[in-house]
C-alpha cells in the first residue's frame, strides 16, 4: 500500500477514505450487503409487505354501520360473499373469457407481423418495424383508450369509415372493450414472438425441406412447435394486463362489470377495502395458475 | 427456408394492416387536437391552434402537468438508484436467492395492475400515509425499478469485469474505478432506463388513480374531464401532450440502447 501511494500520489487522495475503500474491496459480502440493502428494503418491505398486508386485509371486515374497517378479528366472510354471490362469479368468468379472447386475437394478429419481421424483412425494414412496434408499448395508454372512444362514438371515425359499405362501427360496449384491449396489448405479443422466431436456426428449416417437407409442413411441424413458448410468453402479458384493467371498461364499455371495475369501485366509492382485497386475490390466483402452466411449456426462457 | 412469393405478400399485407391498426388511433387524436369543431365528428371541418392556447391558459391543466413531471422525476430518481444497485448485486455476485430477485423485481408489472394498486393503496391507508405526491412516487418507483434494472443488467452482462480489475491494479480505488471506468460504460444504458421509467410513470393510470388521492396527474385530468362537453377539445390537446411526453422518451431510449447493439429491451 505504501509503495502504491509513492508511485501514484495523484490517485491516492485521503488515506483514511482509501483504507476504508480497500477494506471494502476485500470484503465482497459487505459490498453485496451495501448493494442489496436499500433495493430489497424497498421491494420486500414496501412492495411485498403491501401484498402480504392486502392478503391479511382480505380477512378483515367492513363494519356496515360505522363504515370503518374492523382490523381486530380475521374472518372468512369476504370470501364467503364472493363465492356465494352469483355476480362475483359471473364477473370473474367474464373477465377470464375476455382475457382469453383478447389473447387469441392478439396472437392471430401478432404472428404474421412477428414472422415477417423475423424471417422475411430486410434488416432495415426490421429495425424500422421493431421501433414502430416498441414505441406504442409504453406510451399513451390512456390517450389510446380515449382515442378509441372518439372513434367508436356514434358518427365518429369508424362509423364514417364504414358507412360507404353500408356498415356501422360496433359502438361502445363489450365488443369495443375487446377491440381496445386487443389493440392495447398487441405490442406485448409481437415482441416475444418475434424474439422466439428469430432464434430458430435456419439449418433446422433447411433440414426439414431437405427431408422432403414442403413449406406448409415445415411451418406446421417445425416452426409452430418451436414458436409456441414465445406465444405463451406473450400471452402472460395480454392475460395479466386484461385481468387488471378497470379503465378500458369504464371508457369504452357500457357498464358491464369486470374484475378490475369491481375492485376499483370497492376501494374508491364503496370504501370496502377488505372485500376489494379479497376479490383482488382472484386475478392473483388466476395468474399464479397461468404462470405454473406457462412454465411447463418453457415460456419463461422466452420472456 | 424461403417463403413463397404469395406467402411473402400475405405477410407484408398483414404487417401493414397491423401497423395501420396501431397508428391510426394515435394519428387521429393528434388531428382532433387541431379540429375547429367542439364535437369530435369525422371528418373535421377545419383546423385551428386555438385549443392549445385554451389548454395553456387552463390552470388545472398546467398543475396536472407539473404534478406529473414532479412525480415522474421523483420515481425515476428512486428507480434509477435502486435498479442500478440491484443489477450490480445480481450480475457481479453469486448469492442465495439471486434468481428470486429477478422474479421479485418484475412482480410489480407482472401482476395485474389492479392488484398492485389495491395492495399499495391499502398499505397507505393502514399506515396512515396521506395520499399525494409521496404516495405516487412510492408507487411509481416500485414498478419503474424493473425498467432500470433490465437495462443496467443487460449492459453489465456484456461489459467485461477485467477492465475494472485493470483499473484497480493500476491503483484506482473503488469509487474512482466506478466513476471513471464503470459508469461511462453504463451511462447510456442508465439514461435509457431512466427515460423509459419516466415514460412509464408519466403514462400510468391504473395504480396512480388509486394512490394519488385528490392530486391530479395529467392522465387523471383526462379521466376527470373527458365527459364534460366543453372540455372536449382541451382533453384532445392534453392527450397529445401526454402522448409526446411518453413517446419521446421511449424513442430516445430505443436509440440509446440500439447504439449499443442490444436491440429492444422487452
Amino acid at each position: 500500500m505504501t509503495s502504491d501511494r509513492a508511485v501514484r500520489p495523484a490517485l491516492s487522495g485521503d488515506s483514511g477514505r482509501r483504507r476504508a475503500l480497500s477494506g471494502l474491496y476485500r470484503r465482497p459480502r459487505l459490498q453485496l450487503g451495501l448493494l442489496l440493502s436499500s433495493p430489497l428494503l424497498w421491494l420486500v418491505g414496501a412492495y411485498l409487505g403491501s401484498l402480504i398486508l392486502m392478503f391479511v386485509a382480505a380477512f378483515w371486515r367492513l363494519d356496515a354501520f360505522s363504515g370503518t374497517i374492523d382490523r381486530s378479528a380475521l374472518t372468512l366472510a369476504n370470501f364467503e360473499e364472493i363465492l356465494t354471490t352469483p355476480v362475483y362469479r359471473d364477473v370473474a368468468l367474464r373477465t377470464i373469457s375476455m382475457a382469453a379472447l383478447v389473447t387469441i386475437a392478439d396472437a392471430v394478429i401478432a404472428f404474421p407481423v412477428a414472422y415477417f419481421m423475423a424471417r422475411v424483412a430486410s434488416p432495415r425494414t426490421r429495425g424500422f418495424l421493431i421501433v414502430s412496434i416498441t414505441l406504442p408499448l409504453w406510451s399513451g395508454y390512456l390517450v389510446k383508450v380515449y382515442s378509441w372512444r372518439l372513434m367508436l362514438l356514434p358518427n365518429g371515425f369508424l362509423d364514417s369509415l364504414l358507412s360507404p359499405l353500408g356498415l356501422s362501427g360496433p359502438g361502445l360496449g363489450d365488443v369495443a372493450v375487446w377491440l381496445v384491449f386487443t389493440y392495447l396489448w398487441l405490442p406485448y405479443m409481437v415482441l416475444p414472438i418475434y424474439a422466439g422466431l428469430e432464434q430458430i436456426p435456419g439449418s433446422l428449416l433447411e433440414a426439414s425441406s431437405d427431408l422432403g417437407a414442403r413449406a406448409a409442413l415445415t411451418f406446421r411441424r417445425v416452426i409452430l412447435p418451436l414458436a409456441i413458448p414465445a406465444v405463451v410468453a406473450g400471452s402472460i402479458f395480454t392475460f395479466s394486463l386484461t385481468l387488471g384493467d378497470y379503465i378500458v371498461p369504464g371508457l369504452v364499455g357500457t357498464g358491464t362489470q369486470f374484475i378490475g371495475t369491481i375492485v376499483y369501485n370497492n376501494v374508491g366509492i364503496a370504501g370496502d377495502l377488505p372485500l376489494a382485497a379479497a376479490y383482488a386475490l382472484v386475478p392473483v390466483t388466476v395468474m399464479v395458475a397461468y404462470l405454473l402452466i406457462a412454465r411447463r411449456t418453457g415460456a419463461f426462457e422466452s420472456l | 427456408m424461403e417463403s413463397s412469393p404469395a406467402v411473402r405478400w400475405i405477410l407484408r399485407l398483414g404487417t401493414g394492416a397491423a401497423l395501420l391498426f396501431v397508428y391510426v388511433p394515435l394519428i387521429l387524436i393528434a388531428v382532433y387536437a387541431f379540429n375547429v369543431n367542439k364535437v369530435p365528428t369525422w371528418p373535421p371541418t377545419g383546423f385551428t391552434l386555438d385549443w392549445f392556447r385554451v389548454a395553456v391558459d387552463n390552470s388545472s391543466v398546467r398543475e396536472a402537468l407539473l404534478v406529473r413531471i414532479g412525480a415522474g422525476a421523483g420515481a425515476t430518481a428512486v428507480a434509477l438508484v435502486l435498479g442500478t444497485l440491484l443489477s450490480f448485486a445480481v450480475v457481479r455476485y453469486r448469492f442465495f436467492g439471486r434468481e428470486t430477485i429477478s422474479f421479485l423485481v418484475i412482480l410489480p408489472i407482472a401482476l395485474p395492475g389492479i392488484v398492485t394498486a389495491v395492495a399499495l393503496s391499502n398499505a397507505f391507508v393502514t399506515f396512515g400515509i396521506p395520499f399525494g405526491l409521496v404516495t405516487i412516487v412510492i408507487a411509481h418507483a416500485t414498478f419503474c425499478i424493473v425498467v432500470v434494472y433490465n437495462n443496467a443488467t443487460a449492459r453489465l452482462r456484456r461489459s467485461a469485469r477485467s477492465i475494472e480489475e485493470a483499473s484497480m491494479d493500476l491503483g484506482a480505488d473503488t469509487l474512482q474505478t466506478f466513476r471513471y471506468v464503470t459508469l461511462p460504460r453504463l451511462r447510456s444504458a442508465l439514461l435509457a432506463g431512466a427515460l423509459l421509467a419516466f415514460a412509464l410513470s408519466f403514462d400510468e393510470v391504473i395504480v396512480t388513480r388509486l394512490t394519488a388521492g385528490a392530486l391530479k396527474t395529467m392522465p387523471l385530468w383526462i379521466l376527470d374531464n373527458y365527459l364534460r362537453p366543453n372540455q372536449g377539445p382541451v382533453v384532445n390537446v392534453v392527450a397529445v401532450v401526454v402522448l409526446l411526453f411518453s413517446a419521446l422518451p421511449v424513442y430516445l431510449a430505443q436509440r440509446l440502447t440500439s447504439e449499443g447493439g442490444s436491440g429492444p429491451n422487452r
